[in-house]
């Protein structure tokens, strides 16, 4: 009886065990935030994308490069989705998945985005793919696109 | 001569950092007169809405998430302020060639499937939506009709949540234009809400 039971347990096991890795780290602005601080020497770019963006989706492989090229302690990578919440399981969840991202996800669920929008930047109009690259000294925002050059260009002038 | 120099570099960095606010119509700025062509095939003009007693100008697309979950408030908004001198006035402002499910054909189709109660614009030359200073879409310009033309009151996003209308707490688009209706200055006259940005 228990010898039969045994894959049942494994397929349980397997099962909560990938529940676990896939987890998503979702959060309100105020969560989200307190990521917004660099350790001393390190630099942090956080990205604003979504599965549905396409501009978005172009530009992630960049900032994938530099999460595979640096240390964390050098520079991290936060890639902050915007995708809906309705959308987590269905497209958010296989997307990271698919592309098998190495970079930290954080999907941030907080619709009153006019509150806190002014506070990643004043002068953000809300328009995605928007980046920030914060080091001790430096906090700067772009709402843009970014080239693979012009990318490792911005995070270069924060490393020298 | 160092100090001129610095206060040079100074001023220069301050006037480029100004730059980026500095874009499109600001509030309390005149809309310029634009004809851009409707999904019916007619052209319509903002100078068409000369007698109305102002224009909800929506920026806004087939395609984006957002702007879709907005498609049902935008419908509900010209039903509410058409009647009352402020219709909705649609303007899609993506380039067609990077969103091909963006253009006329589909246009249609959206706003037949949506019922779409107002003109659903294409700016097609992309010259219309960079005077307004329109990033994303959705993005609202509530505009009055004054004597010396067409004024912005309003900028920014329709509520203050995309995700669920039933949890929506502020209406910025609808309060606005009812304190228009009331001869009052609108309170919150700029708002900010994530959207798609606009394909060039």
């Amino acid at each position: 009886m228990k010898l039969k039971l045994f894959p049942l347990y494994l397929l349980l096991f397997s099962f909560s065990y990938s529940q676990e890795i896939n987890k998503l780290d979702v959060r309100n602005f105020e969560a989200l935030k307190t990521e917004f601080v660099p350790d001393k020497e390190q630099t942090l770019v956080i990205n604003f994308w979504a599965t549905w963006c396409a501009p978005c989706v172009k530009e992630l492989p960049y900032f994938e490069e530099i999460s595979k090229a640096y240390n964390k302690d050098d520079v991290e990578v936060i890639l902050v989705s915007l995708d809906f919440p309705q959308h987590y399981e269905s497209k958010l969840n296989p997307f990271i998945n698919k592309h098998g991202i190495v970079s930290r996800v954080i999907a941030l669920n907080d619709p009153d985005s006019n509150n806190w929008i002014p506070k990643v930047d004043e002068n953000w109009t809300g328009s995605i793919p928007a980046t920030l690259i914060i080091s001790n000294s430096t906090y700067k925002f772009y709402e843009q696109t970014f080239t693979k050059e012009s990318l490792l260009h911005e995070l270069k002038t924060f490393l020298n | 001569m160092k100090t001129i120099i610095s206060l040079f570099i100074l001023t220069a960095f301050s006037a480029f950092n100004l730059l980026p606010t500095a874009k499109g119509y600001q509030i309390g700025d005149m809309v310029d007169d634009f004809k851009l062509q409707n999904i019916d095939g007619n052209m319509v003009s903002l100078s068409d809405y000369n007698n109305s007693k102002g224009v909800i100008v929506v920026f806004t697309c087939n395609t984006c998430p957002y702007a879709v979950a907005y498609e049902d408030r935008i419908v509900a908004l010209d039903k509410a302020f058409a009647p009352k001198g402020y219709p909705v006035l649609a303007i899609m402002p993506n380039n067609i060639k990077i969103k091909p499910a963006d253009d006329l054909s589909h246009m249609k189709q959206r706003a037949k499937e949506k019922g779409f109660t107002f003109p659903y614009l294409i700016d097609a030359d992309q010259t219309v939506y960079p005077k307004f200073g329109a990033t994303k879409t959705p993005h609202v310009y509530i505009l009055k009709t004054t004597p010396k033309g067409h004024q912005v009151k309003y900028i920014g996003a329709i509520d203050d949540n995309f995700q669920d209308a039933k949890k929506v707490k502020t209406t910025y688009v609808a309060d606005a234009v009812e304190a228009l209706l009331n001869g009052k200055e609108v309170s919150v006259s700029e708002t900010r809400a994530i959207g798609c940005t606009i394909k060039v």
